[in-house]
């Protein structure tokens, strides 16, 4: 079939109209009137200007969708691709030269940083481990986890407990934190992953929340809305403070060295950056083992998997293991520098935002998401003005990715392979 | 059996019909499309607010008899609130209609925190409420305690059972409700018979947004105050009820609303308040988990 533009005046007139009207329905009253206690304001200037960008957006939209080039556009389907890229076999990608290259940038960062780009990059590599791990659960498994913020808290609260109660350290808790988080995941996820997909989404939703109320609620343990505060690293027994608390040994009395008190972000930089650096090749082996094949195939169809007779319960379960303990693991650096956990840091708009950045970076894409990742946590730090717009510019990106590109901004490539020439080839070349 | 126990079922039967009406949304829409609209309870919230602009605007105009205001308001939030759900069906679920499984659940959860951002920034984040309309109380007798059944609350729980009712009307009477339920049957083969499915499906979001509206207008009238966050909390309990009472049918709907709102009064009202929203959401985790079909609704069967 021919691709049809032909530009339609009328048609154009009547989108914009029709937009502006319903704008007008939409935004009028609920922008228009102010509540105030009982009685109200009106703000109608608000409401022209919205009903105006509506019109003005319709029309631009309306104008691209007669032209050539839309009308290919919504002839070709929205989203229906594969969305992998196959790459010539025997190619080799630019990220061998890019990736120890960063790596470098990434290990020199602290000598020239100071201290306030230092914990924004620490909160960017806390979200690309998040990301990261939503990654597999989301991205590569297709199981929708909403509740992930669940696993996350328990890796903080793992630390913030663990040193209260038990006295165990940072190093003791990293470990068990990501492994409680993995038991905590398969609990949940066991039961529900044998039902339909959907649901799934709702009961981590709910898990979510039992798990933030119960921290919220629980005073006598938890500390509830207060919070409990966490310890510091140690690098071998030695402190980051100016004075050693459990008769432990500060660092600079033991090298000579003079007081820094950036050195504790310095140091959860460091080891921060090696365990993301971890969990990157942890995943990109993962993708090319035969379980992160199945992962990928149980999202695309799973009646046809479980036809070829893999286990679904037990990929979807691995998958959701994986992801939580990485969660955990976060969870754990995140508290440590904070210095202090509160329910109030583990909301379900936390588990929105790790989904948005699993979202823009593209399902299954590792270098999206750790990009991702960056941008949605570093620009709101340069954008202090459009704070209060954050949530919403957030909806906005994830209705408009899965309309214009559901596979996410980066596309996923892989390396095919040729076949190895076998002796009935090189018989038929002789 | 105490005064306490029979005043905790009166309260949950109040809201557990608001639970009800609010969970009718998502069972038509699961029922029709498959998904989980996630962006629901919001709309919800938004019809709270419309509620509460509705009176305050009709009784700046010198409408102060009941009937009439609450028509007036009623009226006025649920044709606003079925535009809304026409509007965010077109624009969120719509164009998804043929992608991934995953696309339109993150798209309605991008719905649900634009709707949220939204009335925040338009309203304000502190919390709103309406006087108190309807004054007064019935007092029952039991042995030497008694149960109050405010008039508030017997309006709720009457006109939800008129809004029900309306609705069973006209699913199985009308002929769009004909159409509905051929499309929840079979989509394909109701398309090749000639129903605009794509309408029907934004029939069904305006049916819901609409049940939303009644909802929103019933409860904002008996607890009076409201924030932009309202939405998510009732949300959950809503679809809890959907998928107590089994998801895809009207009266599961109903029914399950009403159990979980006599449930979670009676939790509230013997164990603990802190919790009551814990164990909300435990019993949705439990039936999802030992009978996800719910009471009424028909255990699912992937086909090839």
């Amino acid at each position: 079939m021919q691709a049809k533009a032909s530009f339609d005046p009328k048609a154009l007139l009547r989108d914009t109209l029709l937009a502006g009207l319903l704008a007008l329905v939409v935004f009028g009253p609920v922008v228009g009137v102010v509540l105030q206690g009982y009685d109200f304001t009106l703000r109608f200037d608000r409401v022209a200007w919205m009903v105006l960008a509506v019109m003005v957006g319709r029309f631009a939209l309306s104008l691209y969708q007669q032209s050539p080039a839309g009308a290919r556009r919504q002839q070709r389907g929205e989203g229906a691709d594969s969305g992998i890229a196959v790459l010539p076999p025997g190619y080799r990608s630019h990220l061998r030269w890019i990736v120890p290259l960063v790596l470098l940038v990434g290990l020199a960062l602290p000598f020239f940083a100071n201290k306030y780009v230092l914990t924004v990059v620490i909160l960017g590599l806390i979200y690309v481990l998040l990301g990261l791990g939503l990654n597999i659960v989301v991205g590569l498994a297709g199981l929708l986890d909403l509740g992930y913020v669940a696993f996350y808290a328990i890796g903080a609260y793992g630390l913030a407990l663990g040193y209260a109660y038990l006295d165990l350290g940072f190093w003791t808790v990293l470990p068990l934190a990501a492994l409680a988080a993995a038991v905590a995941g398969a609990l949940l996820g066991f039961p529900v992953l044998r039902m339909h997909g959907d649901y799934l989404a709702i009961v981590t939703l709910g898990f979510g929340e039992i798990i933030r109320l119960i921290l919220n609620n629980w005073l006598e343990v938890t500390g509830g809305p207060n919070g409990m505060s966490v310890p510091a690293p140690t690098f071998f027994g030695l402190e980051f403070a100016r004075r050693a608390k459990d008769g432990g040994t500060p660092y600079h009395e033991f090298f000579g060295v003079p007081y820094d008190a950036n050195m504790k972000f310095i140091f959860i930089y460091l080891v921060l950056l090696a365990v993301v650096t971890l969990v990157l090749y942890v995943k990109h082996r993962l993708t090319r083992m035969p379980v992160g094949r199945a992962w990928e195939a149980l999202r695309e169809d799973e009646i046809a998997c479980r036809a070829m007779g893999l286990n679904h319960v037990l990929v979807k379960l691995s998958a959701f293991m994986l992801g939580a303990s990485t969660a955990g693991l976060a969870g754990v650096f995140f508290a440590t520098y904070q210095g202090f956990v509160n329910p109030s840091s583990f909301t379900f708009f936390e588990s929105a935002l790790i989904l948005a950045i699993v979202v823009l970076g593209g399902m299954g894409s590792t270098l999206g998401v750790v990009l991702a990742a960056f941008v949605l946590t570093v620009a709101p730090e340069l954008l202090r003005t459009f704070a209060d717009y954050r949530v919403l510019l957030f909806g906005i990106l994830m209705v408009l990715m899965m309309i214009w590109r559901p596979r996410g901004l980066i596309r996923v490539h892989r390396v095919g392979i040729s076949p190895r020439p076998g002796r009935l080839h090189e018989e038929a070349v002789r | 059996m105490d005064g306490i126990f029979f005043q905790q079922i009166i309260n949950g039967l109040t809201l557990g019909s608001v639970y009800g009406l609010i969970a009718i949304g998502y069972t038509m829409v699961y029922g029709i499309i498959g998904m989980i609209n996630f962006a629901h309870g919001d709309v919800y919230m938004v019809s709270a607010y419309l509620a509460a602009i509705g009176i305050a605007v009709l009784s700046f105009f010198g409408l102060h008899s009941f009937p009439l205001l609450i028509l007036g308001t009623l009226a006025f939030s649920i044709v606003i609130t079925g535009v809304y759900g026409w509007t965010i069906e077109r624009i969120a679920y719509k164009p998804l209609r043929n992608s991934t499984r995953l696309a339109p659940l993150i798209s309605a959860i991008g719905m649900s925190l634009i709707l949220q951002n939204y009335v925040q920034l338009s309203q304000g984040a502190r919390q709103q409420g309406i006087p108190t309309l309807l004054e007064g109380a019935l007092r029952l007798h039991i042995g030497d305690d008694y149960v109050q059944l405010t008039y508030t609350k017997l309006f709720i729980i009457v006109v939800s059972l008129l809004g029900m009712l309306a609705l069973t009307f006209i699913i199985h009477r009308t002929k769009l409700g004909r159409m509905c339920r051929a499309t929840q049957q079979d989509r394909k083969m109701a398309e090749i018979l000639g129903i605009n499915t794509d309408r029907v499906i934004a029939y069904v979001f305006v049916i819901g947004a609409s049940m939303a509206a009644l909802a929103g207008m019933l409860i904002t009238l008996n607890y009076g105050t409201f924030d932009f966050y309202a939405g998510f909390v009732i949300g959950i309990k809503a679809f809890t009820a959907a998928v107590l009472g089994g998801i895809g049918s009207l009266p599961g709907a109903m029914l399950g609303g009403i159990i979980l709102g006599i449930a979670e009064a009676q939790f509230s009202g013997m164990v603990n308040t802190d919790y009551k929203d814990v164990f909300a959401f435990g019993l949705l985790v439990t039936i999802l988990i030992f009978r996800p079909q719910g009471l009424l609704g028909r255990p699912q069967v992937a086909k090839v």
